[in-house]
């Protein structure tokens, strides 16, 4: 095989496996917005917030330290211990948990009825609250995440493509990153059990009955609020995975936050009320910004990644609007 | 609360004490007076109807009973005791199961799984062995689909089981509504205009699915309807409203008989 055919295959691997993370934060934005109607602004922050809590229970860091040492002139800042990723998962779970109450409890109860527009002003305040508040708990210096991740380039990979070139071709095997390939696998298990979920339980089923009709809803004892709920948390729990693996690829800092906007471009594609949808559009955009990139990126300059994927989704709002596999708009006359 | 004995119908169907009494009920939307001081009870296997003209607030005084609004003042007492102010959702998982006017069904979800939320009440296991799917949550799930099977043979439509509710024709899915509030198995169904809408043959089918359901379930049914034909043919016994007043409360006969209903509807109904 020519080389430049291998090296574009490489592209579109990478590109792949950076879509399974678009895709993971995008499935955060359609959980919420299908159940609820709210378009979640706060997805991102979600997900930083929670990388944040991992990196402090895993280091036994103590919450609000600057906070307490500040006001009590103390000088505490760790508990002294480490908890193993699994326990600190499971902690984090919740404190993911706890927050979707919150967020039920004081924001959202009292918004039932609203305008979507003031919903989703309620989500930006939420997005900086919890910023702010991951900042003052936890500290805002950048913390490496290190969950047990296998990290750096798969060498069976590499020795397995090396001889797919021709000979003394100076062809050295595709560098395929073990902790992407490790999230595709989580990733393809989190939407899996997802619909699983959504499909043959009884809360799944009540979660979908709760996206179509709110009255029907209530009037077969499905309480919306302990629905709301549920899909907080689950939304928290998608950000915890979004946020182990964006925070073990490149550290836990709060430019993290801003993958929510990288979320965008998917979901306009994917149409917000479609978990496949989400998926798809995420592999979409990370192949499209990768093979682009490497395409035509020489030509234009480079960095086209940072906005090819805002184009792509200007592209499918002029022509279809509802992205890929989202709700037919039907406009009644 | 009254105590009242069983009897047996005319036609073999025992009806049972008081279930549910409504005392003295008034709704106010602002200063719009919807239903004024009415009280009438249910009574265990019958087949109650309310009816009245456009806007006498036969729906209002329904979507009391089913917890969606609350009286200003009154009392509901259900099974004996009085109800204290609650969700809509606690009175569906209390027993009382209902149908809408203007049909509200999960749209994009099939069938069967419309039918299946109606148990949903029935289904106790908690998210997380839920999520686990292990256990009682499997267990339960088997369970209430064969109840649900058998919900779906009665009410014929297995041959759309599958299909998603949104592409059902009118009547269709008035049935499929109809599933889902019986597979619940309520202590009382609540109707809203079951056949409005429905053409002669399709009302016939719903008439026979009401009367088989309390024949055979036993389910105690109170319905709302226009169409006096029907509702003289079904009921056991009429509340008859006007202006958000009761005027007139008996069997079929005494109704059709009683001179203020006459004048106020039944006089203008028919010629």
């Amino acid at each position: 095989m020519p080389v430049a055919f291998l090296n574009f295959m490489e592209v579109t691997m990478n590109g792949l496996m950076a879509g399974v993370l678009y895709a993971l934060v995008a499935l955060g934005f359609v959980l919420i917005y299908k159940a609820s109607g709210i378009f979640n602004y706060a997805q991102g922050v979600m997900a930083l917030f929670s990388a944040l809590t991992l990196v402090g229970i895993m280091e036994g860091q103590v919450p609000f330290s600057h906070l307490i040492n500040a006001i009590l002139g103390t000088e505490i800042h760790h508990f002294g211990w480490h908890i193993n990723a699994f326990f600190g998962i499971l902690f984090t779970m919740v404190v993911m948990v706890g927050l979707a109450y919150c967020v039920q409890r004081f924001v959202f109860r009292h918004l039932v009825g609203q305008e979507p527009i003031i919903l989703f002003m309620a989500t930006i305040g939420l997005a900086y609250f919890m910023e702010g508040l991951g900042d003052l708990m936890w500290g805002s210096d950048i913390k490496t995440l290190d969950v047990g991740l296998p990290q750096g380039g798969s060498l069976a990979i590499e020795n397995l493509t090396v001889g797919l070139a021709a000979e003394g071709a100076r062809y050295y095997g595709m560098y395929i990153d073990k902790l992407d390939m490790v999230a595709t696998v989580v990733a393809a298990i989190l939407v899996v059990a997802l619909v699983l979920f959504a499909q043959y339980t009884k809360q799944g089923r009540a979660m979908r009955a709760v996206a179509d009709d709110h009255q029907a809803a209530l009037s077969v004892g499905i309480s919306l609020n302990f629905i709301w709920i549920l899909v907080w948390s689950l939304a928290g729990f998608v950000a915890i995975v979004a946020g182990v693996m964006w925070g073990a690829k490149s550290g836990v800092q709060f430019s993290l936050s801003l993958i929510a906007l990288k979320a965008l471009p998917v979901l306009m594609l994917g149409g917000f009320t479609s978990i496949p949808g989400a998926i798809v559009g995420g592999l979409i955009i990370g192949v499209g910004e990768k093979v682009f990139e490497y395409q035509f990126g020489p030509m234009l300059g480079g960095a086209t990644e940072n906005w090819f994927a805002y184009v792509l989704a200007l592209l499918f709002l002029v022509f279809r609007p509802q992205g890929l596999f989202g709700e037919k708009i039907i406009e009644r006359v | 609360m009254s105590t009242q004995e069983s009897y047996v119908t005319e036609d073999g169907r025992t009806i049972g004490p008081t279930v549910m009494e409504m005392k003295n009920i008034t709704l106010r939307f602002g200063g719009v007076k919807a239903i004024t001081d009415i009280s009438f009870d249910i009574r265990e296997g019958e087949i109650r109807a309310i009816i009245g003209p456009n806007g006498a607030g036969k729906s209002s005084m329904l979507n009391v009973i089913s917890g969606f609004y609350v009286p200003q003042e009154g009392e509901v007492w259900y099974k004996g005791k009085k109800r204290p102010p609650m969700k809509p959702y606690q009175v569906a998982q209390q027993g009382i199961a209902r149908t809408f006017q203007n049909i509200a069904l999960f749209e994009g979800m099939s069938v069967l799984d419309n039918v299946m939320t109606g148990r949903i009440r029935q289904m106790k296991s908690g998210v997380f062995s839920q999520a686990i799917w292990k256990g009682r949550a499997e267990k339960e799930e088997v369970e209430n689909r064969e109840f649900v099977e058998k919900i779906i043979d009665f009410l014929e439509i297995q041959a759309i089981r599958k299909t998603p509710v949104g592409r059902l024709p009118y009547g269709l899915k008035k049935r499929v509504e109809l599933a889902r509030a019986l597979a619940a198995e309520p202590s009382i169904l609540l109707l809203d205009e079951p056949m409005a809408g429905m053409n002669v043959e399709e009302k016939e089918d719903m008439s026979r699915f009401i009367l088989d359901m309390n024949d055979e379930f036993g389910t105690t049914i109170t319905l709302i309807e226009h169409d006096m034909g029907v509702v003289m043919d079904l009921s056991d016994r009429v509340v008859v409203m006007d202006y958000g007043k009761k005027i007139g409360d008996g069997t079929p006969n005494e109704v059709r008989n009683n001179q203020e209903v006459i004048d106020a509807y039944l006089g203008v109904a028919h010629d």
